[in-house]
């Protein structure tokens, strides 16, 4: 499925060739897939990292984690060569083995000894042929439990950081709902492990996360029609309703960046419209948007609590529009042309404030996912197989989660922005709203 | 259209029946009971009375059904809607005409107006065209006086389809409003007496 240029084969079977006889066994071998997609995905720009086994009962989990990890953060590429003789100790000095690691095409090395408590790791400079940085770390819960596999992401994120400077997205996890008539909310980590049921709603939709990830706001659709907006606590595991808004429809709900408001759609007999009201205080609801009687929905917050983008169908069709969190100064974001299918929804904030993703309506009746640019308003489409929707970023404004039909039934994927590598994470059909939460752990 | 034609003939039917059984109390009266002795003379015969036997209060009982299923059947029946619109169609506003009498001459009866939409477009947008739909159904009737506290509108988007198919032929169904008594009577009466 890949090809490497002959160039590049040619050199890399004639540079190991000449290495040690270890070497040469590698050499032998066909090229190992880690490094394959390194080479596919611009290895100047991406340094390799090489985990050395880890010791201990858990040894293999904890290397298998931190491979994974880095390999769906997309910033580096993991080396994973043929175990055979690859020592686990570097060493230093004339007859030192960096040398080796380095024709591997490793630059850092992840050196993990287990603790009575949790991991110590050193990661190791290869061209300094040095220990760069090394840590203790904690890891909570029994092996393999959800709490230990969360603590082991979270080291990942902070190696990311030593290594390229920037936090992974590991420790994270994405809400969603699943099913169509009763649909019922979800939490599940971002590597796809432990999908797990949230609190006993049945007709859950649109969850979001708290900025401090402590709570789900979402809304319930009964019997009798949508929506009352409900709070999820994790701490307590209960859930409660807000009491300012009012009867009607109520859907969409989002928190402000510093968590205490929150904004969502009411709809009654004149249009739906935003409005904003506190989360854990008890205070009369806001009117943030005048529709006059058009469909206003789907908010999203800048990262600075600032401003808004929403879906608004004031023009006729649905568009992204955005204005200041109090509403006023309220523009269209994104251009069209007349005679386009104009449908336009569903932004979300990147949360380094670049870039907002929304889903534009194809003329072959598929969504596909598109990114606009907060500064010169460029758009770039993400997607192109099936239809894509509902994006929702990454902390490291990087990575987008969707539902898309690109397999068949409508499932959560993972999708990097930049080279366009995707992941399946959910195998379970009518999977849709994706949030993806903030750091859960540090 | 059709329901609105099926409506009126039923209400049609309705009063033919009634008024069938009205008229056969003066020819019971013409043909008196033939045990009346003759012995004792009578006072001049009385004015016509009008009875109704065991078969004329069924036909009117079953009269009186139809014109409640009737009406039942005008004041919920389903509307449909363009894709991503809440204009009310020709077809729909026949429809919403024959709701106005149903709901002003039964002033007990309250509804509920669910909009509904296609499977296409974002999910969260179409709980909002739903709601508008359901909006612009309840203005239609509150426009020819309806009072607008009788009806409650709700939406539930794309949730509650009535087909799956991604064709049109089901997307149409599934773009509409549906009408539910929440409260009060329609009595045959009122009904047949427009």
């Amino acid at each position: 499925m890949i090809r490497l240029p002959h160039a590049a084969l040619f050199v890399v079977a004639t540079t190991i060739a000449s290495l040690t006889p270890l070497a040469r066994a590698v050499a032998q071998n066909p090229p190992p897939e880690a490094v394959v997609i390194g080479l596919r995905y611009d290895p100047g720009t991406k340094p390799g990292v090489l985990v050395l086994r880890v010791a201990g009962s858990s040894g293999d989990s904890i290397r298998a984690i931190l491979q994974r990890d880095f390999d769906y953060g997309d910033r580096v590429n993991v080396i994973a060569p043929d175990e055979t003789g690859i020592p686990d100790t570097p060493t230093a000095g004339r007859n030192g083995n960096y040398p080796l690691y380095a024709r591997l095409g490793a630059h850092a090395l992840v050196q993990a000894t287990p603790t009575a408590t949790g991991l110590h790791v050193a990661v190791h400079n290869v061209a300094d042929a040095k220990v760069a940085r090394v840590k203790d770390f904690t890891l909570d819960g029994a092996p393999n439990s959800r709490e230990w596999r969360m603590s082991l992401h979270a080291i990942s994120d902070e190696l990311e950081t030593w290594i390229h400077g920037v936090r992974g997205a590991a420790a994270t996890r994405i809400a969603y709902v699943q099913g169509v008539r009763g649909s019922r909310l979800y939490v599940i980590d971002s590597d796809g492990a432990f999908p797990t049921a949230v609190g006993d709603d049945v007709g859950a939709l649109s969850p979001a996360w708290h900025p401090k990830g402590t709570h789900i706001a979402y809304s319930v659709l009964g019997a009798r029609g949508c929506c009352q907006i409900t709070i999820f606590d994790f701490a307590s595991g209960t859930s409660r309703q807000i009491p300012a808004v009012g009867m009607g429809l109520n859907t969409t709900p989002v928190f402000s960046p510093e968590g205490s408001v929150i904004v969502y759609t009411h709809g009654e007999d004149n249009g739906t419209d935003l409005f904003a009201t506190t989360v854990f205080e008890r205070g009369p609801a806001r009117r943030i948007t005048v529709g006059r009687g058009t469909d206003n929905t789907s908010p999203t917050f800048s990262p600075d609590g600032r401003r808004l983008a929403f879906t608004t169908g004031r023009l006729g069709h649905p568009e992204i529009y955005i204005s200041d969190a109090d509403g006023t100064n309220a523009q269209l974001l994104t251009s069209f042309n007349f005679g386009d299918q104009n449908y336009r929804s569903s932004p979300d904030w990147s949360p380094d404030g670049r870039l907002i993703a929304f889903q534009a309506l194809q003329k072959d009746g598929q969504f596909q996912l598109n990114t606009i640019s907060l500064r010169d308003k460029s758009v770039k489409q993400l997607t192109s197989d099936g239809s894509n929707e509902e994006a929702s970023w990454a902390p490291d404004s990087r990575h987008l989660i969707f539902s898309s039909t690109r397999t068949g039934s409508k499932q959560l994927f993972v999708l990097d922005t930049e080279s366009g590598r995707w992941r399946q994470l959910t195998r379970n059909g009518g999977v849709r709203l994706p949030a993806w939460s903030p750091p859960l752990k540090r | 259209m059709h329901s609105a034609s099926r409506f009126l003939t039923l209400s049609v039917v309705a009063l033919v029946a009634l008024g069938a059984c009205k008229r056969k109390p003066p020819a019971v009266a013409a043909q008196p009971p033939q045990q009346t002795p003759v012995s004792n003379p009578t006072p001049a015969p009385a004015p016509p009375v009008e009875t109704c036997d065991a078969a004329c209060r069924e036909r009117e009982a079953n009269a009186r059904t139809a014109a409640v299923a009737s009406a039942t059947a005008a004041l919920t029946a389903t509307i449909y809607f363009h894709y991503d619109a809440s204009d009310i169609t020709d077809d729909s506003r026949v429809k919403l005409d024959a709701k106005v009498p149903v709901m002003s001459q039964n002033g007990t009866v309250r509804i509920r107006i669910a909009g509904h939409t296609d499977s296409r477009g974002s999910d969260e947008y179409n709980l909002a065209l739903g709601q508008r739909r359901a909006a612009a159904a309840k203005r239609y009737l509150t426009d020819r006086g309806i009072d607008g506290s009788r009806i409650e509108i709700v939406s539930f988007g794309e949730e509650r389809p009535t087909c799956t198919e991604e064709e049109e032929s089901c997307f149409s169904r599934n773009r509409r409003d549906e009408f539910e008594i929440t409260a009060g009577q329609i009595t045959a009466g009122q009904t047949t007496s427009r």
